[in-house]
């Protein structure tokens, strides 16, 4: 690795950590696989071990790597995060899987839509209600009936006939 | 000559009326897909995989196929115009497209790509005809034990060899392995990684993972990236029309291209990358305007690595249906498709299946026809769609993946496993962890166990099975060489290197 004098990447080194933590649920949830005699000449646990045992030392190259500066390219480095963008798209997600089980898919898609479309920086609400609404309403008689993917339909799907 | 009788009886399934329409909606689709950045031809598969519960195998990989090619051809419209790769196979071709269009002459790329893509996608897909049954016939003498060794070898190219970091690649095809062996075992009945979720024990679906990594993921890296500025849409001007100089620059570099590109995208290694970046490097050594390389843009820049782009997509689909082998986060998914259906890709599916397989082939050529003209004549159309906002697209993007996901089973704890490997990619993208080793692992990691189960259970527990078999012992010591052979050349390449200049430096 070039650049032996950088200092260690906190942000990689996160990165190494949590895979470390989850080889150790890969590890821990391996070993509860119970394991029948019958089979103990290759029974279920083996890949699960190896895949535990594989993904702990890859973890270990990572935090090796991040010791010695990290492997972020500079321009990914320094873009800022925009949090703010982030924040709203996170609720859009967040908010489809709380509506969607009472209000349908339609009504979550469009409050999902509007979010998204706020994050991305859209300055009309009311618009990408319109333009949300229209989108969800043709995925799903086009898309989902087309395809034969049963979609709950909510009270707007019901009044339209879905 | 039996191939070409067969070939025969494939057009004359691919032909019916039925078949031409999937096929057209497929290579629509597909090049509006691969028009828009953020949408591939993975993701667009994994959400249409219901479809294979409503229609008949041979329309579902027509329409499938149709789409990925033609997400080989929009993507390098996006490439030139935008300087976006939509697609990570025509990075190369942003390189000069871009800069050819901003020096007025974005019609001649076009052009070039365009015809270049058929030229190369056509030889491709001859080279899937001829090369084929010649794989076949190998690989029915493969068992277990050569099967396995087979795959992790495959393991071992497409996240090492093929990504910017070795342990990097890995730790995605782990990560994959873990999300395939979720659920029961198949030989046993044992539950495994469920973490008691009910909803676990059918296993977690592809389609939840390839658009939580690929939808979400991008989605999440994309607003976040907002303060990094845009890309300019450069306007389409200039005749679509090639002239005399620009069509002797051009064909070399198409042919150059496929020559590279299929047999790249055929090995077991499999990826686009390779093929294109060394038809560049190729292109850019032999060209007689050099100067033009970086500054305005050279032609042949463009027309060499968007044909080995499509051959190499050809050559991807040969150890896909011949070895169930898939070396693509695409093919993976078309692995899947044929999986739902039952059916198992590998040297008997040309016996079992051959109106599927033969028809598919013969789809290709067709399929190659008419991405020509839906790109060439047609490219006004894509520049438009290249032209919906970003807001809408990912917003819309988000609708679409809600469908494909809550839709597999109306349960929320499908939308919530969305959302967390949303995440994930979005941690994957922003520390350049590449997504495709996830959904190969994903798919042939539990087909490498039950395979190497098998070997063991017929060796009788003796482990020594993969090495002593010739073939076997071989494949085995390819991906060792794959895995350390970089590594080693690197570190003799730095020692000659600091040998070659001042003790100290270095």
């Amino acid at each position: 690795m070039r650049g032996r004098e950088r200092a260690p990447a906190l942000p990689e080194t996160a990165i190494g950590l949590g895979a470390l933590a989850f080889a150790g649920l890969v590890l821990w949830q391996a070993w509860e696989i119970p394991v029948s005699p019958l089979y103990a000449k290759i029974g279920p646990s083996v890949f699960p071990y190896a895949t535990a045992g594989g993904l702990a030392v890859l973890a270990l190259l990572l935090v090796a790597q991040a010791a010695r500066g990290g492997w972020q390219a500079a321009e990914e480095r320094e873009v800022a995060l925009d949090r703010r963008a982030l924040a709203f798209v996170v609720a859009g997600l967040l908010a489809n899987v709380a509506l969607i089980g009472w209000l349908g898919f339609t009504a979550a898609s469009t409050v999902m839509f509007v979010l998204v479309a706020r994050g991305f920086g859209s300055r009309t609400p009311l618009r990408d209600g319109a333009i949300g609404s229209a989108v969800a309403l043709v995925a799903y008689f086009g898309f989902a009936k087309a395809l034969g993917v049963n979609i709950g339909a909510g009270l707007v799907e019901r009044l339209l006939g879905g | 000559m039996e191939t070409l009788s067969q070939l025969a009886n494939g057009f004359a399934i691919a032909l019916t009326p039925a078949h031409l329409l999937w096929c057209l909606v497929g290579t629509t689709l597909g090049t509006a897909i691969g028009v828009l950045p953020g949408l591939g031809p993975a993701l667009t598969i994994a959400l249409l995989l219901p479809i294979t519960f409503k229609v008949e195998p041979t329309a579902a990989f027509i329409l499938f196929a149709g789409i990925y090619y033609g997400a080989m051809y929009g993507g390098s419209t996006t490439s030139i115009l935008l300087n976006t790769p939509g697609e990570s196979a025509t990075i190369v071709t942003a390189l000069e497209g871009n800069r050819m269009a901003r020096s007025g002459r974005a019609g001649a790329a076009l052009a070039t790509s365009a015809i270049g893509s058929f030229v190369a996608g056509t030889i491709g897909t001859i080279g899937i005809t001829f090369l084929a049954p010649v794989v076949v016939s190998f690989a029915l003498k493969f068992g277990p034990a050569e099967y396995f060794s087979l795959m992790v070898m495959a393991f071992a190219t497409v996240s090492a060899v093929l990504g910017s970091s070795a342990v990097r690649g890995l730790t995605s095809l782990f990560f994959g392995f873990y999300l395939g062996m979720i659920g029961v075992d198949l030989q046993t009945g044992q539950a495994r990684f469920t973490l008691g979720i009910p909803e676990l024990l059918d296993g977690v679906n592809v389609i939840v993972v390839a658009v939580g990594l690929f939808a979400v993921g991008e989605t999440l890296y994309v607003a976040a990236r907002r303060h990094a500025g845009k890309d300019e849409i450069v306007p389409l001007r200039g005749s679509l029309y090639m002239t005399r100089e620009e069509w002797s620059r051009s064909w070399k570099p198409w042919l150059r291209g496929a020559a590279l590109g299929f047999p790249i995208g055929a090995l077991p290694a499999g990826g686009a990358e390779i093929p294109t970046f060394l038809s560049y490097w190729i292109e850019k050594r032999l060209s007689k305007k050099p100067e033009e390389f970086g500054t305005v843009g050279a032609i042949e820049g463009v027309a060499g690595p968007e044909a080995a782009n499509n051959a190499s997509a050809a050559g991807v689909l040969v150890p896909m249906l011949t070895l169930g082998l898939p070396t693509s986060a695409t093919a993976a998914i078309m692995l899947s498709a044929f999986q739902s259906y039952g059916i198992n890709p590998g040297p008997l599916l040309l016996q079992n299946q051959p109106a599927l397989v033969w028809g598919l082939i013969a789809s290709l050529y067709i399929a190659n026809i008419m991405l020509l003209v839906l790109n060439l004549p047609m490219v006004g159309i894509w520049v438009r769609v290249l032209k919906i906002p970003a807001p809408l697209l990912y917003a819309g993007i988000l609708v679409f993946a809600t469908i494909g996901t809550y839709g597999i089973s109306n349960s929320p704890v499908d939308l919530i496993l969305l959302y967390l490997l949303g995440a994930v990619g979005f941690l994957m993208r922003r520390f350049d962890f590449p997504t495709a080793p996830v959904i190969i692992g994903m798919i042939l990691g539990p087909l490498a166990e039950q395979n190497f189960r098998q070997a063991m259970t017929i060796s009788d527990g003796d482990w020594t099975v993969f090495f002593r078999q010739p073939l076997s012992a071989t494949l085995l010591a390819l991906a060792v060489v794959g895995l350390v052979g970089p590594r080693l050349y690197a570190l003799y390449a730095a020692r000659r290197l600091r040998d070659a200049a001042q003790p100290g430096e270095a």
